[in-house]
């Protein structure tokens, strides 16, 4: 039986709770994840996948219920024990890629393992040039990050996601801005890291073509998980 | 990357080199306002150093006087006064009483650097059919030359003062017709007249003082006055040149001598040096705030524009301390290198100036005084005003949520 990664257990989600304005984004959601899973998570706009992947990524806190990390509970975590947590176990991949303009691509692949050791090292170096390796794009590792094309800022977002060597990518949109060639290109790096490295998934998309490339395939639909 | 460098430097001056317009228009500005302080302050010393100079080293700090002769009415008894009317009574030369004992009191106190007793008084030059009235100045040419720089003001001749030497104004001797090595006659009011030598000729750089002024020796000066033994002032130099009216006002209290501080007598110049010390000390102020809030409005507008990288830093597992350092260093940053280009342009500013501007003789109008403290503490200033400027801004990156900053 593959081991688990992670648990969601009645999570729910409000907005502006207790004003006039509340809204219920997340309704008891009860979801697993198995290490090495590569999961899709579709819905419509609106029905809370990017909330879900930001209380799973420890980025937001469920407003009750819990969220299960490796057989512990993220709850009662402090703000640094959540950031501590956060860096080592997961990695995010963004729509707009998010790299930081001011800096290579190397070094944006640099920046996790920079942020959370204080200092550059020779390792740290080593580790981002052969991340940047596996994604294809060595070649130009030292090209601003702000020069480089859609589909390869992705693949160095990809690689920098990697960086901390996490259990789990979440991935929002990853190919919601790149040509169809580009999308399926960065789609099988994602899928070939997970076969390679064991790294689980979970890819939020519109493209059902893609979803159903995945091992899984989960929808939300106002809050709610329906398959 | 360096790889020394921590993470929050190598991002602080990444960001800043990533909006390199922003930078240098701030950095511009800072230095700038450097720029004023430099210039100002180094401007301002040198100016108040040459006017220190010419008047504290042509005049004592303090001068020791007799008190003042006052009339004292005879009185008959309890309440009744002979005199309705009591006029003020001419003041004669009269010696300090005791002066030796007040000189020797005078040396032991420690503000004290220097002392001479002088004789002052006045008398009638006369060389063949020119006569002039002259003040005469007998001194001890051993203590007096540390409290007034004579040799200094010597334009012919040596300042060397025995019993039959004479040092006397430029205009004087013009008046007179004397060059150095010519005898001058002098005659003073008690009748007493002698024969002296012309040795030096000075000037002091004002045409009323080299038409009167003459230096003798002090036992010439105490003959001539009919005050053998006897002094007229003691005159006194102090560590604290700014100490002078409270040290005056002490000696006054527990001797009996008039105690005049050079504060007193020249009032308005020390109202003029306070002056410009407060306005040079607003100006700093001042410029020290405009650039802060340009440091702080530039680094506002930075943590906006990088509200999206620091919640990818955030994302990244980067602490809210980092975060805020980041900002702080750049704050930081800022402040010390617009200081560092700040102080150079002020510092060629001044030596443009110096170099440009003269008194009417050619000399030079002030002394360019370029203090290594000046610009230690101008520079950590503007840095540590970068920092603080920086704090707001800093406070709002570390407090930003990763998720609304990646959203935008």
């Amino acid at each position: 039986m593959a081991e688990e990664l992670l648990r969601l257990e009645h999570v729910c989600k409000f907005y502006n709770q207790g004003t006039p304005s509340e809204v219920e984004v997340l309704h008891d959601i009860n979801l697993a994840l198995n290490k090495g899973e590569f999961l899709a998570l579709i819905g419509p706009s609106g029905s809370g996948k990017s909330t879900m992947l930001n209380i799973i990524g420890l980025l937001d806190r469920p407003t009750s219920g819990a969220l299960i990390i490796k057989g512990q509970d993220t709850s009662d975590l402090n703000d640094t024990a959540v950031t501590g947590l956060r860096a080592h176990t997961i990695g995010f991949v963004f729509q707009d890629h998010h790299l930081i303009s001011a800096f290579t691509a190397l070094e944006n692949v640099e920046m996790p393992m920079l942020v959370e050791r204080g200092f550059r090292g020779a390792d740290i170096t080593a580790h981002a040039q052969e991340l940047m390796k596996k994604v294809g794009l060595e070649a130009v590792q030292n090209n601003m990050a702000a020069n480089m094309s859609g589909g390869q800022q992705q693949r160095v977002a990809i690689a920098r996601a990697l960086a901390m060597n996490p259990s789990l990518v979440l991935a929002d949109e990853p190919t919601g801005n790149l040509d169809t060639k580009s999308a399926d290109s960065v789609f099988e790096l994602m899928r070939e890291v997970n076969h390679e490295l064991g790294t689980s998934f979970l890819i939020v998309t519109h493209n059902l073509d893609l979803a159903r490339r995945c091992d899984r395939v989960i929808e939300v639909v106002d809050g709610r998980l329906v398959r | 990357m360096k790889s020394w460098l921590p993470f929050t430097w190598i991002a602080a001056t990444r960001f800043l080199r990533e909006g390199r317009m922003q930078t240098m228009f701030i950095i511009s500005g800072i230095a700038i306002g450097v720029g004023v302080i430099v210039f100002m302050s180094a401007l301002l010393t040198g100016l108040q150093a040459n006017w220190i100079k010419r008047v504290l080293t042509s005049q004592p700090q303090i001068q020791l006087i007799p008190p003042d002769q006052i009339a004292r009415p005879l009185r008959l008894g309890e309440s009744v006064v002979e005199l309705s009317t009591v006029q003020r009574p001419s003041q004669r030369v009269v010696s300090i009483d005791q002066w030796q004992k007040i000189r020797d009191r005078m040396l032991a106190m420690p503000e004290v650097t220097g002392v001479s007793p002088t004789m002052a008084g006045s008398a009638l030059a006369v060389r063949g059919a020119a006569s002039r009235s002259i003040s005469i100045s007998g001194v001890d040419p051993a203590t007096y030359f540390k409290i007034v720089r004579v040799p200094d003001y010597i334009v012919a001749g040596v300042a060397r003062l025995t019993n039959q030497d004479i040092i006397v104004g430029t205009q004087l001797a013009v008046d007179l017709g004397a060059v150095v090595g010519d005898k001058l006659n002098l005659r003073a009011a008690t009748g007493v007249s002698v024969v002296l030598t012309i040795t030096g000729i000075i000037d002091l750089g004002s045409k009323g003082a080299n038409e009167r002024v003459a230096y003798v020796a002090l036992r010439t000066a105490q003959s001539l006055m009919g005050v053998v033994g006897g002094v007229t002032t003691i005159d006194i130099t102090i560590r604290d040149i700014y100490a002078a009216e409270t040290l005056a006002q002490q000696i006054q209290a527990s001797n009996y001598v008039q105690a005049d501080s050079w504060i007193a007598t020249n009032a308005q110049f020390f109202t003029a040096v306070q002056a410009q010390n407060t306005s040079n000390t607003m100006i700093r102020v001042f410029v020290a705030l405009s650039v802060a809030f340009g440091i702080a409005a530039v680094l506002v507008v930075s943590v906006i524009q990088r509200s999206r990288d620091i919640g990818i830093l955030r994302a990244m597992g980067s602490s809210r301390r980092q975060v805020l350092l980041v900002f702080l260093i750049q704050g930081g940053l800022l402040g010390f290198v617009g200081a560092l280009v700040g102080a150079g342009v002020g510092t060629v500013g001044i030596i443009y100036l110096h170099a440009t501007l003269h008194e009417a003789d050619g000399s030079e109008l002030f002394p360019i005084i370029l203090e290594r403290s000046m610009y230690i503490s101008t520079i950590l200033l503007a840095t540590l005003t970068g920092v603080l400027a920086a704090a707001a801004p800093a406070l709002r990156a570390a407090s930003l949520d990763p998720v609304e900053a990646i959203r935008g």
